[in-house]
């Protein structure tokens, strides 16, 4: 299948850059087991597959940052060797990563001046950062500290480093996952726009629809290998998530309407000091969770979500007690292991480093945050029985898959190791469960399990408060939903009375948005895209 | 040209156990080159550094007293360097250990009656002098944020002239003939002798059980799980609730206990009274003992065996093949460069990156 309306596309028959038989293997371990990926110019492939499926080993093999075991990288119908990210850009390939390599004390020209290399004075840079801006509907103030800047902008400023070098093929790792509903809109705008004019680009995402919506072909990885490939716009949401898995994906069950119980989660009048010099402070939170209820709180990544987060578990502590209430008891003063004594459980956002330690096995993590509410030491010893019991009791549950009989945490994908640390905080029966993006970076089969283990949870009387920057995910597990803006929260609506649009305002701060998310699209670009 | 780390997906435990035994010979590979070219035989000078010390009773004897105390700082500590707290002041902790068990000695000397009890206390001042010694640089960083590294350093001089004052000051023996040193301990305040008319006294046995402790403590235990996380995850060590003020102040009073005991039982067991220097650096040997032996106990025991032998050898050598002292000292050094290197070996690949160059 050719692409849409790509203006060069027709004209050379050969694939712009192909990929043959690539395989990678680490050790033991294939991560890509003979591969075969076309990307022709002018279209937007999208590159769908479960979390160590191998989408990322071939983006890096893409980009030059891994060579391959096997196999054959060629442009244009010619072999290249892509020995470095150098010699990828050269060919006309840029990336832009998911996780941005920004320096937040550095101005956005300054950030851009720092790949771009040495031959380009200051005011030129400028100019063509403008010049990108005028294009595509990019717009940035060379001037601006990174540090003030939304996740939007951000992202803005690793495409206009990439659009800098003109390439031919961009690669793009999961780009939604840190941006608004709105700053999505604009981007795919971007994007269409770099489709049009001729460029192949390599669209990596878990959000099947908008690889539905954006993409005229998908090439579809499972377990290394391609296992399919197809159109997504003829292919529902639901089917391209069962060629991801290989099974039928199943909808997260709603539980029968339980009553709500009592009272279980108050935080009455929160505030709390900016803990650094880029975090947020909050500011007057109050919130309340019954029992059997599900509170989604919604916001862009860095409006307080970690230090609401802290402030709930007891890694950081309230100024005053009664600010925090566990079934109806001041719990603000008490630490983490209190507060998980009277029933409270809790799940960072971080899995390596925060919910885990990686580098230990999966039997010391589980006494990392269960040793003062489960029987795993007698006289200040470990028992190391019952901790590997009650880990292989998360592993059955949640259907862990793991390498060896006990393994480091850190070699587990990040699904499975998602789905360890809530298993092991769920199996603690927890009247109050406080979880912090729960399926961030998780597969579709492993983040329904998790949704639906978090349904179940509220069904058996639980409390649950889940933190995510995923709209959907709580549009289908929240009984109701409030948005966290600049460290401060808005009350909390039942999901039916609420619209994604609605919570997308509010993520953006409603009163005031700032100028670059409303009037980014001049006219001609908006009529561009439509 | 550009030299990558990849880490290694499969890591043989066989290699992994082998990889100091490899380092090892690369030393003395290095070494013999070192030797020859002073113009000794590197066949001669293996002999007189490796296998004579080990055929004597007497120098066996020795390297397990020379052993003994480097095993027994290292062991406490490997707490402080898990836990990512970087006490290099064992030296003064060695210092004030002895220093304030020998206070004991020196204020009991003479008595008589019931003296069962002297060489105890001895111990227990000791201890409690290295602990409260290391408490210094603990609190000043978990109360004021200041670097252990600078401040335990330091306080080594410190104790160090604070020693060298006592012995030459208010503990001078006043029968000495003016010698800067103390009286002459009592025997109810000497460490018996493991062997009689021989010089192996009861501190290897102090040795031993510390090391027997660590090893349950550091594996088995819920504090010696804390101390792990605290070093190899912080934040995940937070989540857990574990306080990382106690652990920095724990950490500091095992190293500091263990130091101050070590000390004590070098004066107790091999001096016998107290002079302005009672240590050959065994707090800062130490450092390098506790990283050949990876930071476990077991290891720890091994690898100051084998810093004991070569300084033992390095004796030796210095008197029947008139090779300099620093050359010993070069090869320990070498010898903990090539453990780590090796270590780093077995964890990772090399890949050697051509091109790229800025």
């Amino acid at each position: 299948m050719t692409a849409g309306t790509g203006r060069a596309a027709a004209a050379d028959p050969r694939p712009l850059f192909g990929a043959y038989g690539i395989v990678k293997r680490f050790g033991d371990f294939t991560a890509n087991d003979h591969i075969d990926l076309e990307i022709r110019a002018g279209e937007i492939h999208a590159l769908l597959g479960e979390n160590g499926a191998g989408k990322s080993t071939l983006m890096k093999i893409l980009y030059g940052l891994l060579a391959p075991t096997e196999g054959v990288v060629t442009h244009r119908g010619d072999v290249v060797r892509l020995g470095s990210p150098e010699d990828a850009r050269r060919l006309g390939i840029g990336m832009v990563f998911q996780h941005f390599s920004l320096c937040e004390n550095l101005t956005v020209a300054e950030n851009i001046a720092l790949v771009m290399g040495r031959g380009l004075g200051r005011a030129a840079l400028a100019r063509r950062i403008a010049a990108l801006g005028e294009t595509y509907g990019l717009h940035l103030d060379p001037e601006r500290p990174v540090w003030s800047l939304s996740a939007g902008e951000r992202q803005r400023i690793e495409i206009v480093r990439c659009l800098l070098q003109d390439p031919k093929l961009v690669i793009l790792d999961e780009p939604t996952s840190v941006l608004t509903p709105g700053e999505a809109e604009l981007l795919f705008t971007v994007l269409e726009r770099l489709r049009a004019e001729g460029r192949a680009l390599l669209y990596i995402s878990h959000r099947l629809d908008e690889v539905r919506r954006l993409c005229a072909r998908a090439t579809i990885l499972r377990a290394g290998k391609v296992v399919g490939a197809c159109d997504p716009r003829a292919e529902s949401a639901g089917s391209l998530a069962a060629m991801m898995v290989g099974a039928q994906v199943c909808e997260v069950a709603p539980a029968a309407p339980a009553a709500p119980g009592g009272e279980r989660l108050r935080l009455d009048r929160l505030s709390l000091p900016a803990p650094g010099l880029h975090a947020t402070g909050l500011r007057d939170i109050s919130l309340a969770i019954r029992g059997g209820e599900i509170l989604g709180i919604a916001g862009i990544a860095g409006n307080g979500q970690a230090e609401l987060f802290a402030a709930l578990s007891g890694e950081t502590r309230a100024g005053q007690a009664g600010a925090v209430l566990i079934d109806g008891v001041p719990a603000g003063h008490l630490g983490v292991n209190a507060r998980r004594r009277r029933g409270a459980a809790f799940v960072p956002e971080e899995r390596n480093g925060h919910a885990a330690a990686p580098g230990m096995s999966l039997s010391e993590n589980v006494v990392l945050s269960r040793h003062a509410t489960a029987p795993l030491t007698r006289f200040g010893f470990l028992r190391r029985g019952a901790a590997q019991a009650l880990a292989d009791r998360v592993i059955a549950t949640f259907d862990v898959r793991k390498a060896g009989p006990d393994p480091a945490a850190g070699t587990l994908s990040g699904g499975n190791l998602q789905k360890f640390v809530v298993g092991r905080e769920i199996l603690a029966n927890p009247g109050i469960l406080v979880v912090d993006q729960p399926t961030w970076g998780v597969d579709a089969a492993a983040a329904a399990r998790i949704r639906q283990a978090l349904v179940d949870l509220a069904a058996a009387g639980s409390a649950i408060l889940v933190i995510s920057q995923d709209l959907d995910e709580l549009f289908e597990i929240a009984d109701s939903i409030a948005v966290l803006h600049a460290g401060t929260l808005s009350p909390a609506v039942t999901r039916a009375r609420t619209t994604r649009e609605a919570v997308g305002l509010l993520m953006g701060g409603a009163e005031d948005m700032p100028p670059a998310v409303t009037g980014a699209v001049p006219p001609s670009e908006a009529a561009h895209a439509t | 040209m550009r030299l990558d780390l990849v880490p290694r997906g499969h890591r043989s435990p066989v290699v992994e156990a082998l990889s100091p035994a490899l380092a090892f010979l690369a030393a003395v590979l290095v070494g013999g080159v070192a030797v020859s070219l002073l113009g000794v035989s590197p066949a001669a000078a293996f002999s007189v550094y490796f296998i004579a010390p080990l055929s004597e009773l007497w120098s066996l004897q020795e390297i397990a007293i020379k052993a003994a105390p480097l095993a027994l700082i290292a062991t406490g500590l490997a707490f402080c360097y898990r836990a990512n707290l970087w006490n290099i002041g064992a030296e003064g902790q060695f210092v004030v250990g002895g220093l304030a068990g020998g206070m004991v000695a020196i204020a009991t000397h003479g008595s008589t009656g019931a003296t069962f009890w002297i060489l105890p206390a001895m111990l227990a001042a000791g201890t409690l002098a290295g602990i409260a010694y290391a408490m210094i640089p603990a609190l000043l960083r978990v109360k004021l944020g200041v670097s252990e590294i600078l401040t335990s350093l330091m306080l080594v001089y410190v104790a160090e002239l604070l020693l060298d004052y006592m012995a030459r000051g208010p503990l001078r023996d006043p029968a000495g003939f003016n010698f800067p040193q103390s009286v002459t301990f009592d025997d109810a305040a000497r460490l018996p002798s493991l062997m009689e008319g021989d010089t192996l006294h009861a501190g290897v046995l102090v040795t031993l059980a510390a090391v027997g402790l660590a090893v349950v403590v550091l594996g088995r235990s819920l504090f010696g799980f804390e101390m792990r996380v605290v070093g190899a995850s912080p934040r995940a060590a937070r989540f857990a609730g574990f306080g990382a003020e106690r652990l920095t102040l724990a950490a500091f009073a095992i190293s500091g206990g263990a130091a101050g005991l070590a000390g004590i039982v070098e004066v107790a067991g091999r001096i016998g009274q107290l002079q302005p220097t009672i240590s050959p650096g065994y707090g800062f040997t130490a450092i390098i003992v506790a990283f050949l032996g990876r930071l476990s106990p077991v290891g720890i025991l091994v690898a100051a065996l084998v810093i004991a032998l070569t300084t033992i050898g390095g004796e030796a050598a210095q008197i029947d093949l008139r090779l300099p002292l620093d050359l010993t000292r070069a090869f320990q050094g070498l010898l903990l460069g090539l453990v780590l290197g090796a270590d780093v070996l077995t964890r990772f690949k090399v890949r050697l990156v051509p091109g790229a160059a800025r």
